[in-house]
């Protein structure tokens, strides 16, 4: 023991060495603290006190303090330290209140050296002073601090925290007399030694304890600490006011913060609760660890550096009782493993896209986009810092906008507020859709209000005898004879459409996937089509196949086509955010639909289709007054699925809702609350408050309405007082004044209020608005810069 | 088909009507109240009108006349109700009123059973809602808006306005804000919680509440009829409420892995914080001895007074005889026991310092306090109130408290030290459930902090030690330990009918009985007793949570 205790000194970091390796404990740890030669290490817990030995290759059991048939509960430590300038020294603080220190020079096997047990509670940290050999300091539950001078029986100064309990006391490295204890309220405090009776300053770093604090072993004023709000802040404390400087956000609360030697700007911390990893931090790039060390499997109780100006080799202790040492090298580095790519679709249909800069500019086939297409290459430059390890990247951004013309949303945003759902009776209903589609340019879908309305709402049929099975379907015979016809000849379309993308030389292999894929979708569709019996198939299949009749057409018109290649991989891909209902194979059909298809496109343009449905629409009376309306609910409901798997769950929705009980029975609830959810979405990514409320309010899925019951409280001040107002009601119980006056017209405001969240004045809507138009001051006259969005 | 929907939509609009009825009595707003007040007297007096001719022809049978107009008594059980509870004063009012002008017409109204809302404590001792000061009155207009009443519970606990409201906003976030459990399983696992230690009081309070969210009317048939999930829980339920050192992490893995009816680990949490909440509820329920409420079953009769049926309640109560305080032989009895105690704490205080117990001593001490609080004995059975069959809630009622430290089995001791609810299970909870980690941790360190610093008639007393005692007595009951506690303390400052009482309340609530309440601590006030009553419930649900939540930790590590 002796000789190992003298080796020391002058070890340079390059003496070390070894690898990472671990031991198994007797028991859990709670804390473990290093000999300055870095060639031992102590580990504490409730059931351990021992010395092992660093070799080379693995740790070696050097001395085992716990002695004694039945080990008094002064053995049981909560924390642990080893003196650095006496290397026979240890203090324990034990988790009765004991403070203990241990002389390894003893000859007795018994090497407990003082017994200090001036605490009434546990004892939570023990620290000796750096530079001075007999100064220990105690940190304990009670709320006092002690400092002890080990020549003496007791303590010599007890600094008081008010009993708030304390959880960690660190002396500075560079100021000899002053020291840190943090509390379990949140605050720190930093004392003078010499001066017991009140702290030289105090400030709040967390909400809840703080668990942890480190000073940094160079530079003088700043100070980390870790709470149980899993925040490691660190504090520049030269300053008047203790500034904040860096905060890194962790995942669980931090138990343990320990500053890297030699590197400035890292830190090692472990947490109490749920996270077992140890990771080390760079402050400056807080949102992911520079370094993880993986290995424990509980919680970590002790981390420490082996040598304080060593920065690789680093120790730790855990409650599933091993001792690590963890090589630097051999950490894991998550920032290797993060994804350095981002995707965004914007709302109308752009693109914005980063990469790695060396990704994008190799990439060749990027290059060739059309020219209707504008990027933004925006470039990240950081001033590179030596000192910094991070792997530099940078990316590029580019941002593809749409072609307006072709992608637009508008008319979503158009038909969802013209749309009326409800409030009058159903024929009016759709009548005004079908006229709202009309004006907007969607033959298709006016079409089909118009049409929804001829087959539910018939109340002269109502007392007609039953229908005739037979006779209806004889009655649409014709009529898909004539579909057949068409069909071949979309057939053909299809055929000479995949032949053209082949043309095209500047066709990727995707493009081309993509157009076989469609080809046997296609086929696929005509497939089913022809197995089933409806007409209503028929209808829609016609519309898609006229689309691609309509592209054939569109032959000459090939420089306009190019300008759709991006717009429609954009369009594509909305597909999947809107996560359509259907099942996996419609999905694919979707993918390969949609870069030729895109339904509004195919409406602008469908003009024979629109003959064909007024066509239907007319000799529909020639056999619906024979059938129920519950006879077109087959129909109707395939009309819904192909609508929603167009993407347009608008019109699902719209007409599911105006339908209400004629459908609802038919469609099952999941897909129903799908659509409801698609729809909901898309409206609050366009902002359509208004519109979004109203249709979870009529929608009749259970799933649905209640999204408007969640989340229903709204904070509010006092408009007098500047108190929150706890109570229901308008009337503020602290100021009885009532709160909800306008400050314009200091009328009491029912209905619509409107008011600043910066200084609680509002009142009408109009009148604040007004206001705000010609003043950008608060109409209160409290002087706030009220700001109206 | 079509037609039985809407029927049964309608009466559903109806319920909601008739729910919806009370809403506008909780507004701060006055005319509010007064609107929603004259709805109620419309609705009381057609109600009067449509039965008026029965009760004028057949006034004696009240069985008879129950039945058609049995809605008609719940309006009227409700305004006795609010005539007595309500914290608004023209709501009080107008409720008399109301009653008198029915009672006028000839129809029969409710009057109170019992007297005030604890059977232990004379109704005088407690706040008149009508006398608060202006803190008390607000928590209880919040309690009141939110609840649309003002339970017993929270008139007693109006003795410590700073703990109730702390109470009030986590019971009040535990079952009514944003949570991973749908409501109606939040009170239907408030009345399991409750069934396991019989307390017909809270199952009834929520077996209401159950319905008016929504709840399945079977489920409370027994735990057979409620989902399987809910089943599971069953276990967790009985072994934390009696033996919770025996919870491990299995228990939690057959919960959270059973396939379709597995529990996520949000919802476990929010589960096991509402059972020991519940838990350790009920135990206070017993421990005040508080009554029912008015408007609910066993609260209110409509029965004439009379001699012959003189209530059980109003003698268990002491109202109307001689209080023990006016006993003056009695008192001399017991004259200086404050004083004794305070002398011991004082002596523990200076003694401290000087002699030094041995560490084997300390850790005797331990075990000695653990083995003597399993000799002290929970007292002869005596009769409870029998009402709604609640041993249906729950299986296996033979399942009960047994002693931490019986011979035979050994179930190692739980150390603060190395699980804490500050560090530990804190960190667990806010992290599953955001945001009560925070209350409940404000809610105990209220508990445990509270303090007036008086001690019966004496002022400016530290009662940290004695805080201290009282709520490691009961965490020792669990075996759980501190380190850096001497257990001997807990001899000298608790008395052995104060040990009964705790060891009582917290093992087998249902067995409080009134002579327990009153044989320890004679000379001190009530509300010193609701403090103690307030740190035995909180020790309890912290001793149940740092069970379960070192069982869930185990679970994931």
């Amino acid at each position: 023991m002796e000789k190992m205790s003298r080796v020391t000194t002058a070890l340079g970091s390059n003496a070390i060495s070894g690898r990472t390796m671990f031991c198994h404990l007797d028991a859990p740890a709670n804390a473990i603290s290093v000999c300055r030669d870095a060639m031992q290490v102590v580990v504490a817990g409730r059931n351990i006190f021992k010395i092992y030995a660093l070799e080379e290759e693995q740790f070696v059991e050097k001395l085992n303090l716990r002695v004694g048939r039945k080990p008094s509960l002064n053995f049981s430590c909560a924390d642990v330290m080893w003196h650095q300038m006496e290397e026979s020294l240890l203090a324990t603080a034990a988790t009765n209140g004991a403070v203990v220190t241990w002389n390894l020079g003893k000859p007795s096997r018994n090497k407990q050296d003082q017994l200090f047990t001036e605490h009434k509670r546990t004892v939570n940290k023990v620290c000796f002073h750096p530079t001075e050999v007999y100064m220990l300091l105690s940190g304990s539950q009670d709320g006092f601090m002690k400092c002890f001078d080990l020549r003496k029986k007791e303590s010599v100064s007890t600094f008081s925290g008010q009993s708030e309990s304390v959880r960690d006391v660190q002396f500075s490295m560079k100021d000899y007399f002053t020291f840190a204890a943090s509390f379990e309220n949140g605050n720190v405090q930093l004392w003078d030694i010499r001066r017991p009776d009140r702290y030289e300053r105090m400030f709040t770093a967390h909400t809840g304890p703080v668990f942890c604090c480190d000073w940094h072993p160079d530079d003088r004023g700043w100070l980390a600490t870790g709470g149980r709000d899993k925040m490691v802040k660190v504090w520049d404390m030269t300053t008047n006011r203790a500034k904040e400087i860096y905060c890194v956000q962790t995942i669980a609360s931090v138990a343990r913060v320990k500053w890297r030697p030699e590197r400035k700007f890292h830190l090692a911390t472990c947490s109490m609760m749920v996270d077992h990893n140890i990771y080390v931090w760079d402050i400056r790039r807080p949102f992911i660890p520079f370094a993880t060390f993986e290995e424990h499997k509980d919680v970590t109780t002790g981390i420490v550096w082996r040598h304080q100006h060593d920065p690789h080799f680093l120790l730790s202790g855990s409650k599933d009782s091993t001792l690590y040492q963890h090589m630097f090298k051999d950490a894991t580095r998550p920032v290797d493993k993060a994804n350095p790519e981002g995707l965004c679709f914007g709302l109308f249909g752009d693109l914005a896209f980063a990469a790695k800069e060396s990704l994008i500019s190799s990439d060749a086939n990027r290059k060739p986009y059309p020219g209707g297409d504008r990027r933004y290459p925006i470039f990240f430059f950081k001033k590179p810092d030596p000192t910094e390890q991070f792997a530099h990247v940078s990316s590029a951004l580019s941002v593809f906008e749409t072609d307006l013309d072709s992608n637009r949303m508008d008319w979503f945003v158009k038909t969802a507020q013209l749309y009326l759902l409800s409030g009058k009776p159903f024929a009016e209903l759709c009548d005004h859709n079908a006229k709202v589609a009309r004006e907007l340019k969607r033959p298709q879908v006016s079409t089909t209000w118009t049409m929804l309305r001829i087959m539910f709402s018939d109340p002269a049929n109502l007392t007609a005898p039953g229908p005739n099975p037979i006779l209806s379907k004889l009655g649409t015979l014709p009529l898909m004879n004539s579909f057949s016809m068409k069909e071949i000849g979309s057939g053909i379309g299809t055929e000479s459409r995949l032949e053209r993308s082949k043309g095209e030389s500047r066709q990727d292999n995707i493009h081309l996937e993509s157009g076989n894929l469609h080809l046997t979708n296609n086929n696929e569709e005509n497939e089913e089509t022809e197995g089933s019996e409806g007409q209503a198939e028929y209808m829609f299949g016609d519309a898609e196949l006229d689309d691609d009749d309509l592209y054939s057409m569109e032959h000459d018109n090939q420089t306009e086509e190019q300008e759709y290649i991006l717009p429609q991989e954009a369009f594509q891909l909305r597909h999947e955010i809107m996560d359509n209902p259907s099942a996996p194979e419609h999905l694919q059909q979707d993918k390969a639909d949609s870069p030729h298809v895109s339904g509004n496109e195919a409406e602008v343009t469908c003009l024979t289709p629109i003959e064909s449905f007024s066509l239907i629409s007319i000799s529909q009376p020639l056999f619906s007054p024979h059938l129920p309306a519950s006879f077109f609910c087959p129909i109707v409901r395939e009309m819904l699925s192909y609508y929603a798997e167009q993407g347009d769950v608008q019109m699902a929705v719209s007409v599911l809702i105006v339908l209400g009980d004629r459908i609802r029975k038919e469609i099952d609830d999941l897909t129903q609350e799908h659509w409801y959810m698609s729809y909901i979405d898309l409206l609050q990514r366009f902002e359509l408050w208004n519109v979004s409320n109203e249709v979870i309010k009529l929608s009749t899925c259970s799933a649905i309405t209640c999204l408007n019951q969640a989340s229903t409280t709204l904070h509010i001040n006092c408009s007098n007082c500047k108190r929150p107002m706890s109570n229901k009601g308008w009337i503020c119980d602290r100021c009885h004044q009532c709160a909800s006056v306008c400050a314009v017209c200091h009328h009491v405001v029912k209905g619509l209020f409107v008011w600043c969240q910066g200084c609680s004045h509002g009142g009408h809507l109009e009148h604040i608005m007004n206001w705000l138009k010609s003043s950008t001051h608060c109409p209160a006259g409290c002087g706030h810069l009220c700001e109206y969005t | 088909m079509a037609q039985t929907l809407i029927q049964h939509q309608k009466m559903e609009v109806q319920d909601q009507e008739s729910l919806g009825r009370w809403d506008g009595l909780g507004s701060r707003d006055a005319s509010s109240r007064t609107e929603a007040m004259e709805n109620i007297c419309q609705e009381v007096m057609r109600k009067v009108e449509a039965i008026g001719p029965i009760t004028a022809s057949v006034p004696s049978s009240p069985a008879l006349g129950s039945l058609p107009n049995s809605d008609l008594n719940d309006i009227l059980a409700h305004m006795l109700m609010l005539s007595k509870r309500c914290p608004f004063q023209d709501v009080r009012e107008q409720s008399i009123q109301l009653l008198q002008a029915v009672q006028d017409l000839g129809v029969r109204i409710p009057r109170p059973l019992g007297n005030g809302p604890s059977r232990f404590i004379p109704e005088k001792e407690i706040l008149q809602v009508s006398k608060v000061d202006a803190r008390t009155q607000s928590i209880f207009e919040d309690a009141f808006a939110a609840l649309g009443r003002l339970d017993n519970i929270s008139m007693v606990m109006g003795f410590h306005p700073q703990y109730l409201e702390s109470f009030l906003r986590t019971q009040h976030y535990l079952l009514q804000m944003d949570g991973p459990l749908s409501l109606h399983y939040r009170h239907y696992i408030g009345i399991m919680a409750a069934a396991r230690h019989q307390c017909s009081y809270l199952v009834n309070l929520h077996v209401n509440d159950f319905l008016q969210v929504g709840g399945d009317l079977k489920w409370l048939n027994g735990l057979d009829e409620a989902p399987q999930k809910l089943q599971q829980l069953g276990e967790l339920n009985k072994i934390l409420a009696h033996r919770p050192w025996l919870l491990t992490k299995e228990h939690i893995e057959r919960l959270l892995k059973a396939e379709e009816h597995s529990w996520s680990l949000a919802e476990l949490i929010h589960a096991v914080v509402l059972l020991t909440h519940y838990h350790s509820l009920a135990s206070f329920t017993f421990g005040c001895g508080i009554t029912p409420e008015i408007h609910c079953d066993g609260g209110h009769t409509f029965r004439p007074p009379s001699l012959s049926q003189y209530c059980v309640c109003d003698i268990a109560n002491g109202n109307g005889h001689a209080n023990h305080h006016d006993d003056p032989l009695f008192n001399q009895e017991v004259c200086g026991e404050v004083e004794v105690l305070m002398e011991r704490m004082k002596q523990l205080q200076e003694c401290r310092d000087d002699e030094e117990a041995s560490q084997e001593e300390m850790a005797t001490r331990f075990e000695r306090e653990k083995t003597e609080s399993m000799l002290v004995v929970t007292a002869e059975d005596e009769e409870c109130v029998p009402s709604r069959d609640i041993s249906r809630h729950f299986e296996d009622p033979s399942y009960g408290y047994k002693d931490f430290s019986r011979r035979g089995e050994h179930v190692p001791t739980f150390r603060v030290q190395d699980y804490s609810w500050e560090d530990h299970g804190f960190s667990l909870v806010n992290r599953l459930y955001p945001d009560v980690g925070q209350m409940l941790d404000e809610k105990f360190q209220m508990a445990y902090n509270l303090t007036y610093n008086t001690m019966a008639t004496h002022k400016d007393v530290d009662t940290s030690m004695l805080r201290r005692a009282i709520w490691n007595y009961i965490h020792c009951m669990f075996g759980i330990r501190y380190d850096d506690y001497d257990y001997g303390e807990i001899n000298q400052l608790l008395d052995r009918s104060f040990k009964i009482y705790i060891k009582t309340m917290v093992c087998s609530p249902e067995k409080t009985t009134k002579r327990m309440y009153e044989s320890f601590w004679r000379q001190f006030q009530h509300s010193e007793k609701v403090h103690v009553n307030l740190l035995l419930m909180e020790a309890r649900m912290q001793a149940e949570l740092l069970y379960a939540l070192r069982a869930i930790t185990r679970y994931m590590t």
